[in-house]
């Protein structure tokens, strides 16, 4: 059983949870995440170790409420438990000899994104850090990612903040002026993450995409999280979850992540009720 | 009183009711039922039933003691050599065993020693652990991990524990039984006697600690740096294979593990009350012929499926699975095609819609002394599929050997060990399928028996002497 400590709400649908896991924040780096199981009933699902603490053995998770399991979630209060937290899992990404990287997150991706944003600035690279959202409100981690970037750049779908448009838009711009740029690490929507995986291939950069597969266990035993990467199956949960964006085959993603699409209709409908009764 | 030449019939659940339920197929015998089987075993003085057994149960005795009624004293003959005889009675592969030499097989059916065990076992059940309070003030000798709570990592617990070791057993899901939770279903064991064989290990002060993956939670050096002295590695063979062709990614395309444990381990077969789904269509191919294949095409049948079809390469005489899993599947109305391998999956808007296979036939024997398949030229053929589940064997799972300095392993994963089960680090040990490869639940079991021998051995000892 594991306590929550602490609850935010980040933005509209967005919350930061902390709960105590000494073995967990003993061992996570930057990429690494955790299974969690609300309770007995509860499906396994995969969030990103957003930040974490050694010492007082804190882990944060951010999640967005998009569906039964992540509003349930979003539900829990300060005081009580979740049922099973397993971790780190996942390869964490690797920050050795990066000049200068771009960083961008979009909508909740941005939660996923930031561990690596603090690695990497902490590692001594210069960092940019491009965070967008559909909306001024949805914006997130803002005065958190100003700390950790030696830039900040920042997007909206309809112009309430920062640039008017996509994070691509500015990354565009980005890779045009400066050719020093050595790696773009890409998180959020699949077809964001596939927009900036095709735009630097054309430029040559090297990028890193974090991919977000339907997990079940997390440990390479089911299979269910494969995905083709350079033509090849890997298991995003133990061959992942950052892989070289300009080898996934993002489209079979696609195709596979919509896979329960009415199973999760179904069970959100479920759980207004319930919520409304 | 005239030989009885057929094992005692064990009443099953209808066939027709039981494709709409999980509960268990056999109901097992009532005691005038095997105590009138007890009664067909000859007590051979040579008993060539226990070497058949691999951990070696006194079969002639208990089976003796169980014609007397004497129940307690059965289970106590079993339980000396078998730590969990009602798991044992329900999944062992009896006819490849203990059965498969029992001198009644010679010229009638073998005297049915898996259902006998079970009977005594399951009477037995519900009767707490006398031996319990006897070792908790015991405890004192040193601290022992374990890794993996399936059946090698329960057992090993267990022997070592009834010796007064202090001894953790750590276990990457959230919950225990490894194989017997997420890959056996419910109608074939049910879960309510996993739990018990599981409490009665905890009663022997056993302290079992869910999610924790080693190599990725706590390494193997840390875990010395706690203070256990020695370490057994039972982590199974859970990486599943796949047959690298094209469409095998499409959805609905599972592995018999994914498949499995939705259904199993997070109870989809109750969705939407537990939440996790699991999609199966009507149209269902299940490729491989082993328990596995059986498991995976029973449950598709009992989640509604009306033609499951399971596909094999070789013919009726090579199907790896138990005799009775085939039985029953087929009278669940399963449909065998056999000597057929699939080629190519075909899907439509991303999902699958068919299966082409080629037709097989047996050429010459290869290294396992089983008669190779063969594909016949232009035999190809497409079956219409909603589902596709690909149970064709697991390999270890290298996630801890990945992340553990010095640990030798074979080219296929299995961790290296000598005739001790010591590995080629100090200290370490490991058995089961983790180091033969997929097997079964009583080799597994023999392993950790024969592991935590050792273990005692080296730490009375202190004394390392590995050949690895
Ligand atoms: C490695 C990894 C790290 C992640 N980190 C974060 C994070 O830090 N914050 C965050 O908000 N989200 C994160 N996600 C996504 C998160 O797991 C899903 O949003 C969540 O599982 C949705 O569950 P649900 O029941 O609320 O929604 P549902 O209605 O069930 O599903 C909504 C969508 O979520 C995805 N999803 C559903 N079930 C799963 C599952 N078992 N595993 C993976 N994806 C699933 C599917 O795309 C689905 O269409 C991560 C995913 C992965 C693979
Ligand atoms: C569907 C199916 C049906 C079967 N039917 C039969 C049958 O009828 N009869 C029979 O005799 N055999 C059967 N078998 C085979 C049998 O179940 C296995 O041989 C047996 O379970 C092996 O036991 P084990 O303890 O070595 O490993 P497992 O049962 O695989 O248990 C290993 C455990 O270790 C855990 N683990 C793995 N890695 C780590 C880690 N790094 N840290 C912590 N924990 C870890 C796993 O989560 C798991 O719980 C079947 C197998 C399957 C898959
Ligand atoms: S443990 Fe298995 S092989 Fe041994 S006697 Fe029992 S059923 Fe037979
Ligand atoms: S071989 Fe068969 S008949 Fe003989 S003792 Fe064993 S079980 Fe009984
Ligand atoms: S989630 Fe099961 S193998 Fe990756
Ligand atoms: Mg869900």
């Amino acid at each position: 059983m594991f306590k929550i400590l602490e609850k935010e709400v980040l933005a509209k649908g967005i919350k930061r949870i902390n709960v105590k896991a000494p073995m967990i924040a003993n061992k996570t780096k930057a990429g690494n995440f955790i299974i969690l199981r609300i309770d007995e009933k509860g499906e396994r699902i995969p969030l990103t170790v957003a930040d974490y603490d050694r010492e007082t053995g804190i882990i944060s998770i951010i999640f967005q409420e998009v569906g039964y399991t992540t509003k349930q979630l979003g539900s829990l209060e300060v005081g009580e438990h979740i049922k099973d937290i397993v971790g780190p899992l996942g390869k964490h990404i690797e920050l050795e000899g990066y000049k200068k990287v771009v960083c961008l997150g979009g909508g909740s991706g941005t939660a996923l994104l930031y561990p690596k944003v603090k690695a990497f600035y902490n590692k001594g690279s210069e960092v940019i850090a491009i965070t967008g959202a559909r909306t001024k409100d949805l914006i997130i981690l803002e005065d958190e990612l100003a700390e950790i970037s030696n830039k900040l750049y920042i997007a909206t779908d309809d112009g309430s903040y920062g640039h008017h448009g996509f994070v691509t838009d500015i990354l565009k711009d980005l890779l045009e002026e400066d050719q020093e740029i050595d790696l773009v690490v890409a998180i959020g929507p699949v077809p964001m993450m596939k927009a900036v995986a095709d735009m630097t291939a054309a430029y040559g950069v090297e990028t890193i995409v974090s991919l977000n597969s339907l997990m079940v266990d997390g440990t390479g035993m089911c299979g269910g999280c494969r995905v083709t990467v350079g033509g090849e199956t890997k298991f995003t949960c133990v061959d992942g979850p950052a892989f070289d964006g300009h080898q996934v085959d993002f489209n079979e993603l696609i195709n596979r992540l919509s896979f329960y699409k009415d199973e999760e209709e179904v069970h959100q409908c479920r759980l207004d009720e319930e919520v409304n009764k | 009183m005239a030989l009885q030449k057929k094992k005692t019939e064990m009443r099953n659940q209808d066939p027709t009711e039981r494709i709409n339920n999980f509960k268990e197929v056999p109901y097992g015998y009532n005691k005038e039922e095997a105590i009138n089987e007890a009664e067909r075993c000859l007590q051979c003085p040579k008993s060539p039933c226990v070497n058949g057994c691999p951990v070696n149960v006194p079969i002639p005795d208990f089976i003796k003691a169980l014609k007397k009624g004497k129940i307690e004293e059965a289970n106590d003959i079993i339980k000396s050599k078998n730590n969990l005889p009602a798991i044992c009675g329900r999944v062992c592969p009896q006819e490849s065993q203990c059965e498969k030499v029992c001198v009644m097989g010679a010229k009638n059916e073998p005297v049915a020693i898996g259902r006998l065990e079970r009977f005594v076992a399951d009477s037995m059940l519900d009767k707490v652990n006398t031996s319990a309070d006897a070792v908790a003030d015991k405890v004192s000798k040193e601290k022992v991990a374990v890794i993996g709570a399936g059946p090698a990592g329960l057992t090993a617990a267990a022997d070592l524990a009834k010796e007064g070791y202090q001894v953790t057993i750590f276990e990457a899901l959230h919950d225990t039984g490894g194989v017997l939770r997420y890959g056996i279903p419910e109608f074939r064991l049910p879960k309510k006697i996993l739990d018990k064989e599981v409490e009665s290990v905890r009663a022997l002060g056993v302290d079992i600690r869910v999610n924790v993956i080693v190599g990725k939670s706590v390494t193997i050096d840390e875990l010395f740096a706690e203070d256990y002295q020695a370490i057994f590695i039972g982590t199974g063979a859970g990486l599943p294979r796949f047959m690298n062709i094209p469409g095998e990614n499409l959805n609905g395309v599972y592995s018999a593990n994914e498949f499995l444990t939705r259904v199993n381990l997070m109870k989809a077969y109750k969705y939407p009350d537990y939440r996790t789904p699991v999609k199966i269509g009507n149209r269902v191919a299940v490729i491989g012929a082993g328990n596995v294949a059986m498991d995976s095409a029973r449950t598709a049948r009992r989640l509604g499926a009306d033609e499951v079809v399971i596909v094999y390469r070789r013919s009726e005489e090579e199907m790896p699975a138990r005799d009775e899993e085939i039985e029953h599947a087929r009278e669940e109305g399963v449909i065998f095609k056999l000597l057929n391998n699939p080629v190519k999956i075909d899907g439509q808007e991303g999902r699958v819609f068919s299966m082409e296979c080629i037709k097989m036939e047996l050429g010459d024997e290869d290294d396992s002394g089983r008669r190779r398949p063969v594909p016949i030229e232009g035999s190809n053929w497409t079956m219409e599929v909603d589902t596709v589940i690909v149970a064709i064997g697991q390999t270890p799972n290298p996630l801890l050997t990945s992340n553990t300095e010095n640990l030798k392993t074979e080219s296929w994963g299995g961790i290296m060990v000598d005739d001790r089960l010591a590995t080629s680090r100090e200290g370490v040990f490991a058995g089961g399928d983790i180091v033969t490869g997929a097997a079964t639940v009583i080799q597994a079991m023999g392993a950790g028996k024969k592991a935590a021998r050792s273990i005692i051995d080296y730490l009375t000892s202190k004394e390392w002497s590995g050949k690895n």
